[in-house]
């Protein structure tokens, strides 16, 4: 009986934190939040080596089959070191959708994306938000239609488009009539993107598909509140850190009960945030029927505590805090970009609220 | 992470239901509520079989189970969900129980701890004074030692409780020449002792709900030698040892006051309509949902790392701070969905739950300042857990 993390999760999270701290030090974000993706397909490659894009596949498809909480433990260091990479589609949610739906394509899909070599996207905006008239339809055997948002899309080799609650299609990236544009986001480090199919042709159309997406949108949830919350971890290591050692009358501000009750605070919203991630990552796997649930509350919670832990860490840091030099706003920005996604605070508590009996169903 | 979810837990989970089928107390328990036989009755029952005072050894007069985290949270979610108390919630049992396990005598042990989870023995805390509050080391009630007794001379102010309990574990200075820390001692009174006088204050909350603050003077009160807690002088750090079980026993229970507050709003209606279809309320609930949700969670960690003998750090530091504001905030929504009808007070027409959910919430704002301030925590967390510098004490 514990509510811990285990001896190897320990030993997971040290290593991929040690990994990013080494490889993808701040600078190198800095590079590529220029490129034309900042999911950087070498990086990318030598985290297959440490085992992180198999995480989630079944070890029958040469992954390490662990569990979402394990996975979650990734996704905060990657938050934490602020650190492109299509983990959220590519590691989390296609793999969940495709272990789930099984089948000859879905695992030799697998097998690629344990490698490293198959980077998969996913395009599911649709399924709780429809804007700007997108969405995506069959046409006899092909795709028409758009979709919004879609999660590490640009530099994919496959996507998983959402038709509609209980259709996924799986369509490559280079097929005729996939057009694919970056939409740039306040956040440099993740990529969001619109898809446009003009007849395009789909590699697969799962048809029930229905309880596979919404694993797939309970696991990003989870996956994107996890690297939210590694986001807010930095930002008060660094607040903290910073003062430590910034002086100004005479004193290092840090001695100033203002600033220390900023850090406290700070600390204090993290720290059960962290409690309640483990436990929805961990039900995600052990307890499915509170799962759903788990996942709304975990990622709303998380934007809610993000916000102002963001908000305060770039107080702490004064005037420094502000400017582009410091690269404090890498984190600012991911957090206020989680809070985007995969539903947003509110929809995701009118969810929750749903599922317990608690509102009206939509 | 191991939830253990086996047939062993879902067999305990059903004994549980099934005692709670059966079996509710007769009155009342709270210090204060009613008299105390109801409260004897069911906190015994309750050590009979196992769900309170469980892992306290059967020699003093506990059920004597081994820890399991799991066992805990089945029972809290149970007895949550019938709306049954598990337990005394009270100074006692909280505070001084730990505190002797940690540092009392053989015979301290035998002699207190059973009728204090019983609930037979109500304590109060003699900490706090008119001049010595966050700065609870400059405390200035004295006791010397004479013959076979200490003598007690000063004033707490602050005590709940004071004016129920048999018994209070008080803080008194003994080394009058050593430094602040170093002087004091603690020691168990028996509230009858000649010299002893208990003077109610009235609070915020009026007759509702648990108020009970008192000042305590003492002059030339005799406390046997035998009642000295741990070594002369060694009181500060035995009242820290209390401290933070205060600290971590206010961890209770934040997800039976929200499924409280669910229950109203299911319950209410305006215009007709429940208060549960109102969204922005429902948004208001859910929010809360979350926040329960992880001091609970919070909870199972901090009792993860209890049971292996770990320092939580900060993550332990900062549970006191939450939860009270927690309990505040959920207060706060049930007045508010309450509308009109919210303000209602002292058992007026028309009021809901006799007046609970404002009591909560002073009584909320009291756990806010009482066993060190929000500021004060806010310093502990900042420079004992992250090591910011310190205050000057
Ligand atoms: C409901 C309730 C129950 C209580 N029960 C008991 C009991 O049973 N037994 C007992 O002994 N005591 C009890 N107390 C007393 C309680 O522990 C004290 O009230 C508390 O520690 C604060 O002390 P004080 O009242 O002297 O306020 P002060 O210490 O004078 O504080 C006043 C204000 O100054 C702030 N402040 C003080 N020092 C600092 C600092 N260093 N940094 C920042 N801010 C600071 C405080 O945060 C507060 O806002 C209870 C109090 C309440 C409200």
């Amino acid at each position: 009986m514990d509510f811990a993390l285990s001896e190897d999760q320990l030993l997971l999270e040290q290593t991929v934190r040690g990994f990013l701290a080494d490889r993808v030090p701040i600078e190198r974000v800095r590079e590529l939040r220029d490129a034309a993706c900042p999911n950087d397909r070498t990086l990318w490659s030598e985290l297959a080596e440490l085992g992180v894009c198999g995480i989630r596949v079944p070890e029958a498809q040469d992954g390490s089959g662990l569990g979402l909480l394990d996975a979650a433990i990734v996704a905060q260091a990657l938050g934490r070191a602020a650190t492109p990479s299509p983990f959220l589609a590519s590691a989390v949610m296609a793999p969940t959708a495709l272990a789930a739906l099984g089948g000859a394509d879905a695992e030799r899909w697998l097998v690629g994306i344990a490698s490293g070599e198959l980077v998969v996207g996913v395009a599911a905006t649709e399924l709780f938000s429809v804007r700007e008239g997108a969405g995506v339809r069959r046409d006899g055997g092909a795709l028409r239609g758009k979709a919004l948002m879609a999660l590490d899309a640009c530099g994919a080799d496959l996507v998983l488009v959402a038709l509609d609650a209980g259709t996924l299609a799986a369509v490559r990236t280079d097929a005729d009539g996939v057009a694919i544009e970056r939409l740039r986001t306040v956040d440099a480090t993740r990529c969001t993107a619109e898809l446009v199919f003009d007849g395009a042709s789909p590699e697969a159309v799962f048809e029930g598909a229905g309880a596979a997406c919404s694993r797939m949108l309970d696991a990003g949830r989870v996956a994107l509140a996890a690297d939210a919350l590694g986001c807010c971890e930095s930002m008060i290591e660094q607040a903290v850190a910073y003062a430590k050692q910034r002086k100004q009358f005479d004193r290092v501000i840090g001695s100033f009960q203002a600033v220390k009750h900023m850090c406290a605070e700070m600390v204090a919203e993290f720290e059960p945030a962290r409690s309640l991630l483990w436990y929805a990552a961990h039900a995600f796997d052990a307890l499915p029927e509170e799962a759903p649930r788990l996942a709304c509350h975990v990622l709303s919670h998380v934007s809610e505590i993000g916000r102002e832990i963001a908000s305060v860490s770039t107080q702490v840091h004064g005037g420094i805090g502000w400017t582009d030099e410091q690269n404090l706003h890498f984190w600012f920005k991911r957090i206020a970009n989680a809070r985007h996604l995969l539903g947003g605070p509110e929809s995701l508590r009118e969810r929750a609220a749903t599922l317990q009996g608690l509102a009206p169903a939509a | 992470m191991d939830l253990g979810i086996d047939a062993r837990y879902d067999a305990f989970r059903d004994e549980v239901r099934r005692f709670l089928a059966e079996h509710r107390p007769a009155g009342p328990i709270g210090p204060g509520e009613g008299d105390a036989s109801a409260r004897v009755a069911w906190l015994s029952l309750l050590i009979e079989h196992g769900y309170w005072a469980r892992t306290i050894p059967e020699a003093y007069g506990g059920y004597g189970a081994e820890p399991d985290l799991l066992e805990t949270v089945i029972m809290d979610e149970e007895f949550n969900t019938a709306g049954v108390p598990r337990g005394l919630s009270a100074q006692g049992p909280s505070m001084l129980v730990p505190t002797l396990l940690a540092h009392g005598t053989e015979a301290q042990k035998r002699h207190w701890i059973g009728p204090t989870m019983r609930g037979e023995i109500l304590w109060c805390q003699g900490y706090s004074e008119p001049g010595a509050g966050s700065d609870l080391a400059s405390l200035q009630t004295s006791a010397v030692e004479d013959g076979d007794d200490f003598v007690v001379n000063g004033q707490k102010i602050w005590t709940s409780t004071a004016d129920q309990a048999q018994m209070c574990f008080l803080l008194v200075r003994t080394e009058p020449g050593a430094k602040k820390h170093a002087g004091i001692s603690y020691l168990l009174v028996p509230m009858d002792t000649p010299g002893i006088e208990v003077r109610p204050l009235r609070t915020m909350s009026g007759d509702i709900g648990e108020n009970s603050f008192n000042q305590v003077f003492f002059s030339d009160v005799r406390v046997p030698r035998s009642n000295l807690v741990g070594q002369r002088g060694e009181g500060w750090k035995i009242a820290n040892t209390t401290l933070e079980h205060e600290r971590s026993s206010l961890n209770a229970n934040a997800e039976g006051t929200w499924l409280r507050l669910a229950r109203l709003m299911k319950s209410e209606t305006v215009n007709g309509v429940p208060l549960l279809a109102s969204p922005v309320h429902r948004d208001r609930l859910m929010r809360l949902q979350a926040r329960a949700l992880s001091m609970k969670h919070h909870a199972m960690r901090m009792l993860t790392c209890s049971l292996k003998g770990e320092s939580p750090g900060v993550a332990g530091l900062i549970v006191k701070l939450q939860n009270c504001q927690l309990n505040f905030d959920m207060a706060a929504l049930a007045l508010d969905v309450m509308g009109e009808l919210g303000a209602l007070y002292d058992h007026a027409k028309y009021e809901r739950e006799r007046g609970f959910w404002q009591a909560h919430s002073m009584f909320s704002l009291g756990l806010i300042i009482g066993g060190g301030t929000a500021q004060i925590q806010k310093n502990i967390i900042a420079e004992r857990g992250l090591g910011l510098p310190r205050e000057p004490r």
